[in-house]
């Protein structure tokens, strides 16, 4: 009879998440996604690759853009946590999720949580960006439905809504 | 967007009705669903290309703490493929691995760490063999056989001749001939696969919730392969993150996933790794090409001789569909009078190859497109008129047997001259920069169902209850290309009641009415057909209903908006839900089933294959590619894209420009950069960074134009939007480097070393005749 797995180390770790402050004990080699979606169960961001490449994970850390396959939770601590589940308050879209509805930013969906949190924190950081900065800022996110056509629409509706 | 002006005015575009749940994070895929409690499944992959199994031990694995189930080739004796006359591979391999990455035996465990210790505690022996990684290796008369029952490792050879091309070639003015090569690519879905399975040993139920694009093929596959009856299983379609052909047949950890589960008696989540969903595969064949075309001085075709060699992979899937496509829809798009075609699917120890987007018809209409625009600039015609000179005239049956009904190409060809200014700027622009085009076509679903049962092609029901909701059941799988959404449109406007009144569940078989799933775009033709068919008989009810109470005859009831009335009187007016209500007394809850079926003589001709293309209905699709090229690096990129896609009707305009702009950027990656190598077997592109899809940075603007030519069968006239774009990209955009810089690539992708290459070769060429003529 062999031995089961070890238990890895865990620690305590307080973060505010979507607003709310919160204490977890996590591992310290856990991932910030798998926290959010196995802990948090927050199953808005998504895992598209097997680390760091497709963008499908972004969520926000105080207000910037990361990719959450490749951030160890860890390092949240104390920090503000932003996901797609808080970008809808009171009953409304945001401007981007609606943009991105109506425009059909989004198609089978997968990409649309990671895509709309990046252009999220382009949009806070510089309200009226140019199509080069938007795609600039969107680099690391892939899409596979749209060719990006819709998704570039989408983001420049959404500033247009905002302006 | 622009719609082409015909005689009704576009419809208007409407969000998918599932968009909200995408933009906030809502919707949930496979790999979100509840898996409380789960066990986490892992899959012992092969590590070489081709060998036999000496030995394999899972004793340890089974008693390692935390372990529920361990599956191996020993718990499965049943093949499977989504094919009933190629059914050749075992979901964990039996004796024999012909791939690297072939699932040999899957352990459930408590968690993801005691799983990946159990799969490195099984202990494997194998004895290895050749691998063939190319269609002459496997060929060769010394090659040892992947499938004992076919020789020279062909799985299908196709030889088709349709009028005399002997005498074609002798009319011709010109003819020539060429071989093209194009990369294997990959689907490349963002969502990695993954399946949920849950076995109840308490009811000896199987329940599976997984990515599949084809509900129904997978529940018989499972049947099989769990040796259980149909009526215990089912399988619910979860939000999917992409299709794109990746998940159109039964996939094998599907099919283990469940084996696990039944094994451990629980519920197992199988996630796999991007690199595991790269090497499940099922995508475009490595495809060789030789053409040769006959052209009169005109540009009109006289005859055309096709042989294509696709690299298929360890197993058959479904390559005999694939190599079928390749030859028969060389037609449908241009008037060929003459053609013979020689097509040869060849196994090789690789990952299986499978549909994709187009399946079939990309490669063969890349070689073509690009062998006509040679053809036109050796005779001094245009691009455009090479076509115009060949175009069919519908109605009319092409000479290989497939019906065309309605054919908007010429309107096609017309939108992308005038979008693009191709007149006025094709040979005039600076250096480094060229237009190129090209046309394309693809069926709207396959008129003869791979299963033949002899039930229509498609059913839909409509339930109607006592809150007024009308709920369309149907098991076609919305992937994301808004096919539910087209649903809803459908049923909604038959009955003439709000959009929000309906709702749609997709796709789930024991509650929805069975359906042959998302492929060969047949969901718009023919589930949009038959929930129209449903609503009519709905709206029917209704009238009959509404004409009882307003003692009129149902001839002279009206409904419009949600009312039903008689003449103008506002006295005599119904609102829906009395007339709901008043339909539901002595009845209850209402149900009624629309079906489609398409006529025999549109299920293809009588030659052997000669099913294999055949539809209702061809959409058509013209392209014009801008690009500028760098010829110090070889550097490709688009600068713009005008497309034209005849689709019939724009069902949902907003839902077609998206799925024209998704397919012709996905043909740009084809053509531009995307291939997966192998290096001995190993795949060297299974990721997202080194499997080159074009990111934003590269993705040109790609301006849409929907003709509408109203096909008398499709659904408001409707055909399919979302595939018929791509074919034409690849050689819309190796025209256009040719006109830039007067390289002809024969090779896709067309990367940069390529093109390097060439123009290396073109300045050692032009040195040699220098000197040559010094020398002289």
């Amino acid at each position: 009879m062999h031995a089961p797995a070890s238990e890895p180390k865990k620690r305590l770790l307080r973060l505010r998440l979507n607003g709310r402050w919160r204490e977890d004990a996590v591992g310290e080699t856990q991932l910030l996604v798998d926290y959010l979606r196995e802990v948090a169960h927050l199953t808005g961001t998504k895992t598209g690759c097997d680390g760091g490449e497709c963008g499908a994970c972004t969520v926000l850390v105080d207000g910037e853009a990361v990719p959450s396959c490749i951030t160890l939770v860890a390092r949240c601590e104390g920090r503000s946590v932003e996901t797609i589940e808080a970008l809808a308050t009171q009953g409304r879209l945001s401007a981007l999720q609606r943009a991105f509805h109506e425009k059909l930013g989004a198609q089978c969906g997968f990409c649309t949580p990671g895509m709309i949190m990046a252009a999220e924190a382009l949009l806070r950081d510089n309200p009226a960006p140019t199509e080069d900065e938007i795609r600039t800022a969107l680099a690391g996110n892939l899409c596979r439905c749209t060719g990006y056509v819709k998704i570039i629409e989408a983001v420049r509706t959404a500033v247009e809504a905002g302006s | 967007m622009s719609v082409d002006a015909g005689t009704r005015p576009p419809r208007r575009g409407v969000p998918l009705i599932d968009g909200v749940e995408k933009v906030t994070g809502r919707a949930r895929y496979t790999a979100d669903l509840d898996h409380a409690g789960a066990l986490v499944g892992r899959i012992l992959r092969s590590p070489v290309s081709h060998g036999e199994i000496v030995g394999l031990d899972v004793s340890a694995a089974r008693n390692l703490e935390g372990v529920a189930a361990v599956v191996t080739g020993d718990d499965c004796p049943y093949t499977y493929g989504v094919l009933p006359i190629a059914m050749n591979e075992y979901p964990l391999a039996r004796g024999r691995v012909r791939y690297r990455g072939e699932p040999i035996a899957a352990v459930a465990a408590v968690d993801a760490e005691t799983a990946q210790r159990a799969l490195e505690l099984i202990e494997l022996k194998i004895r290895e063999l050749p691998a063939y990684y190319t269609p002459a290796e496997a060929r060769a008369p010394d090659a040892i056989l992947l499938h004992d029952n076919k020789p020279g490792n062909v799985e299908r050879e196709v030889h088709h001749q349709f009028g005399d091309i002997d005498v074609g070639f002798a009319a011709a003015d010109l003819v020539r001939e060429e071989t093209f090569s194009c990369a294997e690519i990959n689907h490349a879905q963002i969502e990695p696969h993954a399946s949920l399975s849950e076995f109840d040993p308490l009811t000896g139920r199987l329940t599976v919730q997984t990515v599949s694009q084809v509900g129904y093929y997978l529940h018989l596959m499972l049947a099989r392969c769990l040796d259980m009856d149909t009526s215990r299983i089912r399988v619910i379609k979860p939000f999917i993150g992409g299709g794109f052909g990746a998940r159109v047949e039964a996939l094998n950890f599907e099919i283990v996933t469940a084996l696990l589960a039944r094994a451990a008696n629980g519920k197992v989540l199988m996630e796999l790794s991007r690199e595991e969903t790269f090497i499940t595969h099922r995508a475009r064949p490595h495809t060789d090409i030789r053409l040769k075309l006959g052209m009169s001085k005109t540009g009109r075709m006289t005859a055309c001789e096709l042989q294509v060699v696709q690299r298929g992979g360890a197993y058959a899937g479904y390559g005999i569909i694939t190599i079928l496509y390749a030859g028969s829809l060389l037609h449908g798009i241009y008037d060929i009078p003459a053609a013979k075609y020689d097509g040869y699917r060849v196994y090789a120890n690789l990952p299986p190859c499978g549909a994709m987007r187009g399946h079939g018809s990309v490669d063969t209409r890349h070689a073509f497109e690009t062998l006509v625009d040679r053809m036109a600039r050796e005779l001094g015609l245009d691009p455009f008129a090479v076509r115009r000179a060949n175009l069919l005239h519908a109605p009319t049956r092409t000479v290989n047997d497939l019906v065309v009904n309605s054919y908007g190409l010429p309107e096609c060809l017309d939108r992308v001259e005038r979008a693009s200014g191709w007149k006025e700027r094709i040979g005039r622009l600076p250096p480094g920069k060229g237009l190129g085009m090209a046309c394309s076509h693809y069926v709207s679903g396959a008129a003869k169902p791979i299963h033949f049962t002899g039930e229509p092609h498609a059913v839909v029901h409509l339930k109607l209850d006592f809150d007024g909701g009308v709920t369309a059941l149907t098991g076609a799988a919305d992937i994301g290309q808004g096919s539910s959404t087209m649903v809803a449109i459908a049923v909604a406007e038959t009955l003439d009641v709000s959009l929000d009144r309906v709702r749609v569940v997709s796709a789930d078989t024991a509650v929805t009415p069975k359906d042959n799933g998302a492929y060969s775009s047949r969901i718009t033709f023919m589930v949009g057909n038959a929930a129209i068919d449903a609503a009519r008989k709905l709206k029917e009810l209704l009238i009959a209903t509404a004409a009882r109470k307003l003692e009129a005859r149902p001839e002279d009831v009206e409904c419009e908006n949600e009312t039903f009335r008689v003449g103008h009187g506002e006295q005599s007016a119904l609102r829906f839900a009395d007339v709901v209500a008043a339909a539901l007394v002595n009845e209850g809850a209402i149900t009624v089933k629309g079906a489609f079926t398409c006529p025999p003589d549109a299920q293809g001709g009588k030659h052997r294959g000669g099913a294999v293309g055949s539809t209702m209905g061809f959409s058509y699709a013209a392209q014009v590619v801008e690009v500028s090229v760098d010829d110090a690096t070889g550097q490709v990129s688009v600068d713009k894209v005008w497309v034209a896609l005849d689709c019939g009707r724009a069902i949902n305009p907003l839902a077609v420009e998206g799925q024209m702009q998704g397919s012709v950027w996905m043909g740009m990656g084809q053509a531009l950069s995307e291939e997966t190598r192998y290096l001995d077997g190993l795949p060297a592109h299974a990721s997202m960074l080194e499997y080159r899809m074009p990111t934003i940075m590269d993705s040109p603007p790609i301006e849409t134009h929907i003709v509408e030519s109203y096909d008398p069968n499709g659904p408001m006239g409707a055909k399919e939007a979302s595939e018929g774009a791509l074919a034409g990209f690849p050689p819309a955009l190796v025209n256009a480097i040719a006109n830039a810089i007067g390289i002809d690539l024969n090779e896709l992708p067309a990367t940069p070393d390529r093109i390097m290459d060439a123009l290396i070769e073109r300045r050692r060429k032009a040195r040699l005749s220098r000197a040559l003529k010094a020398a002289s």
